[in-house]
């Protein structure tokens, strides 16, 4: 065996020969004998009453198996993850187009469809919520109400801030619109039945633990009679992180006593999975001239769609980090998730904070536009650094890198002035660009997020490394329920027990449910968490190896350490091959690892509600034909807070994909509905970036180790997304001088200059837009809020946490 | 209802096959389901993300916009058709395992096949000329720069290498060095390597 990687060298994937021969199986490649195919019935409707369901010409065709329905659901009706208001199955009254009223089993896939579409249901449709502004004062849609969360973070005083003359103000509302997933890879599993009148579910997802506790309530088990094993992941970014076909997958399963495998198509995938939040916010910021920020104020709506799912994280997320990376003494934030007949909307990389991003970067340039400075120097002046507060009141305790981020992005070289290749040009060949048609513009933003789970949530990861030897080689198993997504854990567990142990061939065991929780492979957490457990489990193994070692001398295992594949004791007296000292007998550790507390927020938004910060800046170079209103992006330029880059390879491929996600977000991508309904169900219509849309990407990694993280490092899977979506449509705005309030933005937009936005109306306040509003004595932060309006009769009552 | 059904043969890999289809299968299908070659991805069934590219008689062609029995007779190379038959990676996947130009890897065969129908043509791309090609797939993951990476070094190796041929199985040697065990993902459901049924015997 050669030597592998270890920390900090670029290593390539274990997974990359499997993946590139067609080998690897993917969630949807699983097969058993005898199996069944699952296909579930969908509402067509974004709201409707379900007068009746009749099965019997489903199961009139040769090969169809089964038929389930509410009525078929042993345990708990509901599912969510943070509060089961989810139906299994509508029951009575469905809530969004796509909802899962039925599934079928059958002998095909092809039998399946055609057997889930012969289900008879009768609806009598109801006009649908689809206005967020208006779910507060709306009669409530689930017994739960229609508010997720209000949330409001005060600190200093905006009043005394407004009553300044010689602050320069800035206000404007923005919009962001609805971002899909659009992982490749489609939702597909399979259960098999199992003996103990369990089921076995092996499926792609975010977070097997969560997924095993949902679906055992529904199935009346004990979670443990639920054993799910990772399928291979046809990638995430959070659209994994809530159930999909899991539930439907055992219940069929347990039904038919067989093997039972589900897929989705590309159609129902864009109705069956959430999505980012699309937002509506209202700013205004308040700065001195000479350009130092004193105060912001800001109204952020969310529209949650029809279940809660992640919806009041994602908000506090929005809220905590609604200013930005920057010093505010003054601020005053309200927030609102709210329920609406639009398909649930949850976790997508950036969690909350891609939304308020496009809003306070735009804010940004407005100001530096107002003051008549660079809005380079403006931000600088601003950045937090370490010691500052956040509006949580917060004080930032490890690095906070954002001027070196900022300051890298914009020393990266311009790119060359736009050229004859007519594939180049905005629009490609398809479109009639003229070369003297074309204006270059060049935008700057900057963000930071928390990492990890926040507001006092429990956040812990297991791993178990077992130490071998086999064949005379020593062999490292790694055990470990982190979901491999893509991102490169299964890589860097390798790079880690290489590290401690000096063992090169370190193998990993599926990812399942037969060890302890390892959490959601999602808030840029995995690194540092399940990372930190295989490091402590290593740890474990070597104190084990050396007290071994000890034992034998009649000493104590301080006396001894682990270099390079040996045990050598400290005087140096001694020296033993490791696979000697493991011999015919296995160390096996397992550990538990979990960060500092965190506080929940308090009711003026304030506590220590967060672990760390990473910071990021983006520099975008666009070409643009404002005529046609088509968009090329040709550089974007970074500069990244890394902490410390574990494996520079998955680095730089989690940057440049995340940047391809926000660049979609700010130019293409937009799940367009219509009465509540999905109207951009392929990718015809829902535009995922191609090589040519993505342009150059040039990187610099900060590498400033984070105190008390493992190995320094700072999670890096969603910073990418953030700033680089205003950075591109600040250089749309600087190509055009247009105002673009709104993302995605359209060719429309930019060749007629209409973005479309609104004034921003308070949800359950006065509609009146916030330009009427002189002051915060005004309805901000006086919201008619009470308790939801009382629960009008609803049918169904699946509601309850 | 009973559909009519079609025998085809496709020589897929260099080896006859023979399916009984009805005439609305897709390729993509007969190729994943009754031959059990899951190596081909299907990310769409509607010709946008590229994820089921093989080669028909040489040309790529995306499997879920062809019928399987418009096939019939047609020499069909899927992604398990690039290695040799030794298991030595092709040139074309060295590059990608190496140049770390996938992440979750779903939307490589496709990529791969891509490129093998593009390096068959012109054996030195320029950048315009990779980027073209590659903008008819899609991945979410890797933000293209890697994978435009991974084609270049392909051409590099295909040049500097044995005279192979990138549309065909590879019989140069393969020097790379295994990186290392490859973590299991879902155990025993799992295909066995080169198609089938886990559990059952092959066709
Ligand atoms: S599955 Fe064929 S192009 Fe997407
Ligand atoms: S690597 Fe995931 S889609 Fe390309």
């Amino acid at each position: 065996m050669t030597r592998g990687p270890r920390i900090g060298d670029p290593a390539p994937r274990p997974d990359g020969p499997d993946k590139v021969t067609g080998r690897f199986p993917y969630s949807s490649d699983l097969r058993a004998p005898g199996m069944l195919w699952g296909a579930a019935v969908r509402s067509p409707h974004a709201s409707a009453r379900i007068v009746g369901i009749d099965p019997a010409p489903a199961l009139a065709l040769e090969g169809v198996a089964a038929v389930l329905t509410a009525d078929d659901v042993p345990g708990r009706p509901t599912y969510g993850l943070a509060v089961a208001d989810q139906p299994a199955f509508a029951r009575d009254l469905v809530r969004h187009h796509g909802e899962a009223v039925a599934v079928v089993a059958a002998a095909t896939p092809d039998l399946a469809r055609r057997a889930a579409r012969a289900v008879a249901v009768d609806y009598a449709p109801l006009d649908p919520l689809t206005d967020p502004a208006a779910a507060v004062t709306a009669a409530p849609l689930h017994p739960n109400g229609n508010v997720f969360r209000h949330l409001i973070v005060r600190r200093g005083d905006v009043a005394a801030a407004a009553a300044d003359p010689d602050l320069v103000t800035v206000e404007d509302t923005y919009e962001v619109g609805r971002q899909d997933p659009a992982f490749l890879g489609l939702e597909s599993g399979l259960a098999v039945p199992a003996a103990d009148g369990g089921v076995d579910l092996a499926v792609s997802t975010q977070f097997l633990h969560a997924d095993r506790d949902q679906v055992a309530a529904s199935l009346g088990l004990a979670p443990e009679r639920v054993r799910l094993t990772l399928a291979g992941v046809g990638g995430a970014f959070g659209g994994r992180e809530d159930l999909t076909l899991h539930l439907h997958l055992c219940l069929l399963a347990l039904r038919t006593g067989r093997p039972v495998g589900m897929a989705y198509d590309r159609s129902e995938s864009f109705v069956g999975h959430v999505t980012r939040h699309p937002a509506r916010m209202w700013y205004r910021h308040r700065a001195t001239r000479d350009g130092t920020l004193v105060s912001v104020e800001a109204r952020v709506l969310l529209d949650g769609g029809a279940y809660q799912s992640t919806s009041a994280a994602v908000l506090a997320n929005a809220c905590c980090f609604a200013a930005g990376p920057y010093r505010v003494p003054h601020a005053l934030v309200e927030g609102w998730a709210v329920r609406t007949n639009h398909p649930p909307a949850g976790a997508l990389r950036g969690f909350g904070i891609p939304q308020v991003c496009f809003a306070h970067e735009s804010q940004m340039d407005a100001l530096a536009a107002a003051l008549g400075v660079d809005p380079v120097d403006l931000r600088r002046r601003n950045a937090l650094a370490p010691g500052d507060a956040l509006l949580t009141g917060q004080r930032i305790t490890g690095t906070a890198p954002a001027v070196a981020c900022l300051d890298a992005a914009v020393a990266h070289p311009l790119p060359a002035p736009p050229d004859d290749d007519p594939l180049r040009r905005p629009g490609g060949t398809g479109l009639a660009t003229g070369p003297g048609d074309v204006r270059r513009g060049v935008g700057v933003a900057m963000a930071f997020k928390n990492l990890m789970y926040s507001e006092g949530l429990q956040d812990l990861s297991t791993a178990s490394v077992r130490l071998a030897v086999d064949g005379g080689e020593l062999v490292a198993t790694v055990h470990c329920a982190a979901a491999e997504v893509g991102q490169g854990f299964v890589t860097l567990a390798q790079q880690i027990v290489r590290t401690e142990l000096g063992v090169d061939r370190v193998v990993l065991r599926a990812a399942d449910t037969s060890i302890g929780e390892a959490g959601s492979s999602s808030a840029s957490r995995q690194s540092w968490m399940s990372g930190g457990a295989v490091a402590a489990a290593c740890a474990g193994v070597r104190d084990e190896v050396l007290a071994r070692v000890a034992a034998g001398r009649g000493g104590r295992g301080e006396a001894f350490a682990l270099r390079d594949g040996e045990v050598v004791s400290r005087d140096g007296g001694l020296r033993l091959p490791l696979a000697e000292v493991v011999g015919a007998d296995p160390v096996e550790a397992v550990r538990v690892f979990t960060h500092a507390d965190t506080a929940p927020l308090d009711a003026d938004g304030q506590g220590d509600a967060h672990v760390a910060f990473v910071f990021t800046a983006h520099r975008a170079v666009v070409d643009v034909d404002p005529a046609l209103g088509s968009v090329q992006v040709v550089q974007i330029a970074t500069g990244q807070d890394i902490g410390r880059a574990l494996n520079p390879l998955a680095v730089t491929g989690q940057l440049e994909g995340g940047i391809a996600q926000g660049l979609g977000l700010a130019l293409l991508e937009d799940v367009v509905t219509r009465e509540g309904r999905v109207a951009t169900r392929t990718f015809q219509d829902y535009l995922v970036p191609t090589a040519l849309d993505v342009g150059d990407v040039v990187a610099t990694l900060i590498e400033e180790p984070e105190p008390g993280a493992p190995y320094g490092a700072k999670g890096v899977g969603e910073a990418p997304t953030l700033s680089s979506i205003p950075a591109v449509v600040a250089a749309v705005r600087a190509a055009t001088g247009r105002r673009l309030r709104r993302v995605p933005v359209r060719p429309a937009h930019v060749a007629l200059g209409e973005d479309g936005v609104a004034p921003f109306v308070v949800p359950g306040g006065p509609a009146a837009p916030p330009g009427v509003v002189t002051g915060p004595e005004g309805p901000l932060a006086k919201p008619a809020l009470t308790d939801p309006p009382g629960v009008a009769e609803l049918p169904g009552g699946e509601g309850g946490a | 209802m009973t559909e009519e059904q079609h025998h085809i043969t496709l020589h897929v890999n260099g080896v006859p096959r023979t399916a009984t289809v009805p005439a609305r299968r897709l390729l993509s299908d007969a190729l994943r389901h009754d031959l059990g070659l899951t190596g081909t991805h299907a990310g769409c069934e509607h010709g946008v993300c590229g994820c089921c590219t093989v080669l028909l008689d040489g040309e790529p062609v995306r499997s879920c916009l062809l019928l399987a029995v418009t096939a019939q007779g047609a020499a069909i190379r899927t992604v398990e058709g690039l290695a040799g038959p030794d298991g030595a990676l092709h040139p074309i996947q060295r590059a990608f395992a190496e140049c770390h130009g996938l992440q979750c890897g779903f939307c490589t065969p496709g990529f791969l096949m891509t490129t093998a129908g593009l390096l068959d043509r012109s054996p030195a791309p320029t950048d315009g000329e990779i980027e073209e090609s590659m903008a008819g797939n899609l991945c979410r993951c890797t933000g293209y720069q890697n994978i435009t990476t991974s084609v270049r070094r392909a051409a590099e190796l295909l040049a500097a290498g044995q005279g192979g041929d990138p549309a065909g199985p590879w019989a140069g040697e393969d020097p790379q060095e295994p990186v290392a065990e490859a973590p299991l993902a879902a155990g025993p459901y799992a295909p066995p390597p080169g198609g089938g049924v886990p559990g059952e015997a092959r066709r």
